[in-house]
């Protein structure tokens, strides 16, 4: 983890598609984000910087949208949502049993090997599969705990 | 795909397709919505394609080319609606509808219904009974009034071409080149169109502010960023019907002098987005979108943001600050964002379903609209059905049907023969209805009146077992996890009312708590700064209104009647029953069971989640789980 | 024409272009309770205090509603008081209410409003109870267990200042007021000018308060404690103690410090003299050199000093050399004192950033600073106080008579403009009373945060730009490398200059005003005008000064590490 964050010329080549405008802000921490699947702290001064903006700004824009994150996340990212068509089918049994197999909690979302993140997200819009997770963007419709117990268990063995 | 100079240029290029279109009489639609993608509809297809092209069936894609005749024409098609059921199938020109399609179905599909036209029953839809060759005879679809979803699944929403096949883009031909600003706002106004995106505000009233400003420089913005949990009718039309919702746009454009504009879709999206930049870029390369277009002195280009998880970006002064680049808190009002929004200027902002709408409108007149729905409501709206009903999936009707035909016609009654207890509307800022609700019609007015709102369109139906104040705790922790944290009302306000309910839910309930909720409901939605902000009580009202004997049950009896709330319930293993076959202590994720080999097992109740993992394990039904004072506790009884 | 009217609880009160109904309802006489307003910031909109009630019962917060002729208004209904209360109820059950210890405390927007709504009881838990300090900075302290999140400070940090030190983090009920990642402040872009402290009503971000330090000092019998009081200390202090307006109390505070225990007691004013006299030189010089792509800009100020280093690093060899007449005073001072014992110097100051000066390494001679102690006006209010003495009963008393040579031109330093009609005073040609009279009424003087003004010196027309708040120092630069000339900028962070520093008691924009109004008072009744003429400062120059000026006088930043938080 030694290695320094701050890659100018991603950084410049996230820039080059999303401009350097102030309205570009959170179109180049997507970019970041996607890149590092986090947002590392270094390069907020190189963003800031280029932008014209102080690093406060950024920080706070940063913050205050919930896909981005400023710790590293796992390898493969559960989502399981638990919108109100899958709350009502019961999405939160399948969170507490994921969370207790791999120990984690709504503090701690990553696991400390940086394999697997767990989180719940409002909803995916995709209701009428419900109820939903994700690994990675994937869909997996129509969930109970053991399927979601099963699909934990696959995820280990392809490591 | 040609470049369009002039209105016959659009013409011809719109007719060569409608030909070519109407030569492909064999079609294969393959849903790709989301829902039937996570279940394999890609794959599907490519299989399809693969074993078409393997038989020496002439496949046609698109229609770009000249398809002739016999071409089996390809479809990746938008939503059916009918998720449930994926991955759906359409094969033309039978109109049969294939369900729970899955990759290995493929080559007897190619073999008995492309190649010798027969049907197959196995993956027909079937329900009481009967089974249903095609999808306009299934009750799911016979009952819906389709029309802003008309094309969703019927058209390839890869392709402008396929839209412009049927009829695409008449509509702003006939706004650019034959009706002044004024005579589009005026035709809107007459078809009393409300916005689809909550509050029902005219949208014709809001197209007139933003002409009326003085400022040149305005812009068109597409509120994209459906956040309401539990719908998902705009990302099916973005996803589905692409090019409905643009040409929406671009008429709005030229009704109010914009000639720039975004579209705003939440993040979660990534298909939505991913369509959406596909039929800008094809807009752009046939002229559709740009400078001067179509020869004229219009001019109109789009962008799409990406949200970032924020629920309260679907408001639009937040969704503007979001568009700027800042954090998304709502701007205090006036100035309305109509007339300083974007960037500062005035800003036409409508919600997708509304741009939807818009070329039925233009092209077939206000009167036309009219004729559907409530002359005060008119035109249909599109729901999503969902929660524990039969059908789940994607609706559309006219407003003002009642609810009862929704739930129990279109949806099909309760899932497992349940009771129907309550239906959430309107998503966070909605509220229950009940059973003596059911003949309420779905109209904007008419659901305000009972406490609840239209919203985006979210329909949650709930059976009897679903807690209603556990409901309400968890829009409460929604609406709380959402809040901008702006103003103290909803930013304060929601966190006490979600810590008030977490209390009750967790039996610690307190004489008052009803009514310090609807004490601290009055405050937030008479003083919050958004319209988020004063409806995010909704859910609590409505649920205090008409389930108060739940509250009671909870706070007085430490009860919950329904079942659900885990802090009211015990898990224990009847000693009798038990065979110490340790089933249940192998699945427990939290060890909390444990015993000898043969002899009866125990939970350790300080350690157990109540997940329930070892009921559904348990071999003898020896595992039960209830509330304290019903439960026995056999373990008890024992000693 | 007839004058349009709005009736407001049943008065009718005339409409003249307010900006909003708040200010027709304050016209009215009815101080309707906001936490979020600031007539100088935008309009933010989050407290909701200020609501009120049409006639139709439809609610509207009243610093955006736009007023409107035959508007009817009710501002203290029923609900409104129910709601008010209830939003009251909401904020104190988020703050660390440990009143009876809080520095803030009488200050308190919050705690006035509790009282004026009588608030008995917070029905909610308490989820602030833990105090989260940060003191990292020696200008200020911020504690976010205070913080009613209403923003005045992040719009005052970023609006008015362009510091951006601070913003909103997070969101929700996890939002906060927040350096980048949390950083000290300390290590942040802050320039300490405190105006975030000045703003926020609850004492979430407060002055440090050094005063302890001083009371060891002068209890310490082998310190000998000397103290110099700032222009714009005399114009602020009055209020605190039941005097009314803004007439100089320098007397008064003279004979409280020597109450206190100070040995000696000077006046700033001296050492404003010797800046105009090596301003004015080095500004000759410069424009004998001929052109200059950018202007001089003074350097009295130093959270514009800090700003500039910070920001506009490669504009640094454009700052005056001269020290901050705080800083030339005690150099003096401190090299012209005999006794053996030790020597603790105070600056009593209207400012925040001042403590960060003194601390600088470039002025300590031997790893001693010139300025040992920066005190500002509250914290002597609250000296004043805690001694006892009663202020108003005090008998005017004179500065000590080693360096009391004071000008009026080194009086109104505490105000915008004032460093520049000084300089003026000394290189304009024309010297006659007139001619003094003329550069007053040329542009210089006012409240305004941009002035601009073009004087003509020697046949010369010299352009001339004042600007306080840094946002406006950065509006001119940004208009300076678009190349417009400018041959001298003067630069104080804080609106209005230094009567409106972050170290005086918080006061409104009219009471800053009269500030102003009382240091040019002040200057008219000084028989000396000019800096040139304070025969005390000559005598300096032919004494300790001699060959010694620049050593004393003028300073060379070294280059501060670009902040990137």
């Amino acid at each position: 983890m030694s290695k320094s964050k701050l890659e100018p010329n991603v950084l410049e080549e996230i820039m080059a598609k999303t401009g350097t405008a102030e309205s570009s802000v959170i179109a180049i921490l997507q970019g970041v984000q996607e890149h590092y699947r986090y947002l590392p702290r270094e390069v907020f001064g190189y963003i800031a910087a280029r932008l014209g903006i102080g690093v406060a700004r950024l920080y706070s824009v940063a913050t205050f949208y919930e896909n981005f994150s400023l710790e590293p996340k796992g390898r493969y990212v559960l989502r399981v949502c638990d919108g109100t068509a899958c709350h009502v089918r019961k999405s939160i049994p399948i969170l507490t049993r994921l969370r207790a197999e791999l120990g984690l909690s709504e503090a701690t979302p990553t696991t400390e090997d940086l394999r697997f993140t767990l989180e719940t997200v409002s909803c995916l819009g995709a209701c009428g599969l419900a109820p939903v997770l994700t690994v990675n963007d994937k869909v997996y419709p129509a969930m109970t705990p053991e399927k979601a117990s099963e699909l934990l268990s696959s995820l280990k063995e392809e490591e | 795909m040609e470049r369009l100079t002039d209105r016959a240029a659009l013409g011809a290029y719109r007719e060569r397709c409608k030909q070519r279109g109407g030569l492909l009489k064999r079609q294969i639609l393959v849903c790709c919505g989301t829902g039937c993608m996570s279940g394999g509809s890609l794959d599907v297809y490519d299989r399809l394609k693969r074993v078409l092209e393997d038989k020496n069936l002439p496949v046609a894609v698109n229609l770009e080319l000249e398809p002739h005749g016999d071409m089996i024409h390809m479809k990746k098609c938008g939503c059916h609606g009918f998720c449930e059921m994926g991955v759906l199938i359409r094969i033309e020109p039978q109109g049969f509808l294939y369900t729970k399609v899955k990759v290995e179905d493929v080559e007897e599909i190619v073999e008995k219904t492309i190649i010798a036209g027969e049907h197959i029953e196995r993956l027909a839809y079937k329900t009481g009974g009967e089974t249903y060759k095609k999808q306009d005879e299934i009750p799911f679809y016979r009952r819906q009034t389709r029309s802003v979803l008309e094309h969703c699944g019927h058209i390839d929403a890869t392709t402008i071409e396929d839209y412009l096949a049927v009829g695409g883009y008449t509509a702003f031909e006939k706004a650019l080149f034959e009706m002044t600003p004024e005579g589009i706002i005026a035709e809107l106004t007459a078809a009393n169109l409300r916005g689809r995106g909550g509050a029902g505000f005219p949208a014709g009233r809001k197209w007139a502010t933003v002409r009326a400003q003085a400022e040149p420089q305005k812009y068109i913005v597409c509120n994209g960023d459906e956040g309401d949990p539990g719908a998902f009718m705009d990302r099916s039309v973005m996803e589905g019907d692409p090019h409905r919702m643009i040409e929406g746009m671009l008429i709005g454009a030229l009704a109010t002098g914009a000639d720039s504009g975004y579209i705003y879709v939440r993040a979660e999206y990534p298909l939505a987005v991913s369509r959406l930049e596909g039929a800008i870029r094809d807009l752009e390369k046939t002229g559709l979108l740009g400078e001067r277009i179509l020869g004229t002195d219009f001019s109109l280009n789009l962008k799409i943001n990406r949200g970032a998880g924020a629920f309260v970006c679907g408001e639009g002064s937040a969704l503007n600050a979001s568009i700027e680049g800042k954090r998304g808190m709502p701007k205090v009002s006036p100035p309305l964002y109509a007339e300083r929004g974007l960037f500062d200027k005035p800003t036409l902002l409508n919600n997708v379903e509304t741009f939807a709408n818009v070329p039925r409108v233009i092209e077939k007149g206000a009167g036309e609209f009219l004729k559907v729905g409530p002359a005060v409501s008119p035109g249909t709206k599109a729901f999503a059905l969902t929660g524990n009903i039969a059908n789940t999936g994607l609706i559309e009707v006219p407003m003002g049907t009642p609810l009862r035909n929704v739930i129990f016609d279109i949806g099909g009654g309760m899932r497992d023969g349940k009771d129907f207890k309550a239906v959430q509307i309107g998503g966070p800022s909605g509220g229950c209805l009940t059973p003596k609700h059911l003949d309420l019609p779905l109209d904007f007015d008419s659901l305000k009146k009972a406490g609840a709102m239209i919203g985006s369109g979210g329909l949650v139906v709930m059976d009897s077992d679903t807690c209603m104040v556990e409901v309400a705790r968890f829009f409460m922790n929604f609406t709380q996890n959402e809040s901008c944290g702006k103003c103290v009302p909803c930013r304060e306000g929601t966190r006490r009312m979600r810590d008030i309910l977490e209390r009750i839910v967790a039996g610690e309930g307190e004489d008052g708590d009803i009514e310090l909720l609807l004490e601290l409901s009055d405050t937030i939605s008479a003083t919050a700064l958004c319209g988020l902000g004063k409806t995010a009580v909704q859910p609590v009202l409505s649920t205090i209104t008409y389930f108060r004997e739940e509250y009671e049950a909870h706070i007085y009896d430490k009860r919950c009647p329904a079942g659900v709330c885990t802090k009211l319930k015990t898990i224990a293993i009847d000693p009798i029953k038990c065979r110490g076959c340790t089933k249940c202590s192998k699945v427990c994720p939290v060890e909390a069971i444990s015993g000898v080999v043969k002899t009866p097992f125990v939970i350790d109740s300080a350690k157990c989640i109540k997940c329930g993992a070892c009921i559904e394990t348990c071999p003898f039904g020896a595992i039960l789980m209830g509330s304290p004072e019903t439960a026995t506790n056999p373990v008890e009884d024992m000693q | 024409m007839k004058k349009e009217i709005m009736i407001v609880d049943g008065i009718p009160v005339a409409l003249d272009g307010e900006r909003n109904v708040l200010s027709v309802i304050r016209k009215a006489g009815i101080q309707l309770p906001t936490f979020c307003y600031h007539s100088e910031l935008s309009i933010h909109g989050a407290c909701r205090m200020c609501m009120f009630e049409d006639e139709q019962g439809r609610l509207a917060a009243a610093c955006s509603a736009i007023p409107e002729a035959g508007m009817n208004i009710r501002t203290n209904t029923a609900r409104l008081r129910k709601y008010r209360k209830t939003i009251l109820e909401l904020i104190l059950a988020n703050h660390c209410r440990d009143c009876t210890t809080c520095q803030f405390s009488n200050d308190c927007k919050l705690q006035e409003l509790a009282n004026r709504f009588q608030i008995e009881d917070v029905r909610f838990p308490n989820t602030n109870l833990l105090r989260k300090i940060d003191a990292s900075s020696p200008c200020i302290v911020k504690d976010q267990s205070k913080c009613i999140l209403c923003g005045d400070c992040v719009r005052m940090c970023n609006e008015i200042q362009n510091v951006g030190a601070i913003d909103f983090a997070g969101r929700g009920s996890k939002m906060t007021v927040s350096t980048a990642f949390n950083i000290p402040l300390a290590e942040s872009t802050c320039v300490g000018c405190g105006q975030c402290a000045s703003s926020c009503p609850t004492g979430a971000i407060i002055v440090r308060d050094d005063s302890q330090l001083l009371w060891d000092a002068i209890s310490d019998e082998n310190i000998k404690v000397t103290a110099q009081i700032a222009p714009a200390v005399r114009v602020a202090i009055g209020r605190a103690f039941g005097l009314g307006g803004s007439e100089s109390a320098i007397g008064q505070i003279t004979a409280a410090l020597r109450r206190i225990g100070f040995d000696e007691v000077h006046d700033t004013v001296t050492g404003a003299d010797m800046t105009v006299i090596e301003e004015a030189a080095e500004f000759v010089e410069r424009l004998k050199q001929g052109p200059h792509e950018f202007p001089m800009f003074t350097s009295c100020c130093p959270a514009w000093v800090q700003f500039a280093e910070k920001k506009y690093p490669e504009l640094m060899e454009n700052v005056s050399t001269c020290r901050s007449p705080m800083q030339m005073f005690a150099s003096v001072i401190k090299a012209s004192e005999t006794d053996t014992r030790r020597h603790f110097h105070v600056a009593i100051m209207p400012c925040t950033a001042k403590k960060f000066e003194a601390a600088r390494s470039e002025f300590a001679v031997d790893g001693e600073p010139r300025v040992d102690l920066v005190i500002t006006t509250q914290e002597l209010i609250h000296m004043i106080k805690e001694s006892g003495i009663v202020f108003s009963e005090l008998e005017p008393e004179a500065v000590d008579s080693k360096f009391a040579g004071l000008t009026g031109a080194g009086v109104i330093f505490g105000v915008s403009g004032g460093v520049t009609e000084a300089v003026l005073r000394s290189v304009s040609d024309d010297k006659s009373q007139t001619g003094l009279k003329f550069l007053a009424l040329t542009g210089v003087r006012g409240m305004e945060g941009i002035k601009e003004t073009t004087i003509e010196v020697g046949g010369a027309k010299l352009r001339i730009g004042i600007v306080s708040g840094l946002n406006n120092a950065s509006k001119l630069i940004q208009k300076i490398k678009e190349g417009e000339h400018f041959d001298l900028v003067e630069v104080m962070a804080c609106p209005g200059g230094c009567v409106s520093g972050a170290g005086q008691p918080i006061a409104h924009s009219a009471e800053k005003r009269e500030r102003g109004e009382g240091l040019y008072t002040a200057d008219r009744h000084m028989s000396s005008k000019r800096s040139d003429e304070n025969a005390v400062v000559a005598a300096l120059y032919e004494g300790i000064l001699k060959d010694r000026s620049h050593e004393l006088l003028h300073v060379h930043y070294k280059p501060r590490e670009a902040t990137q938080c």
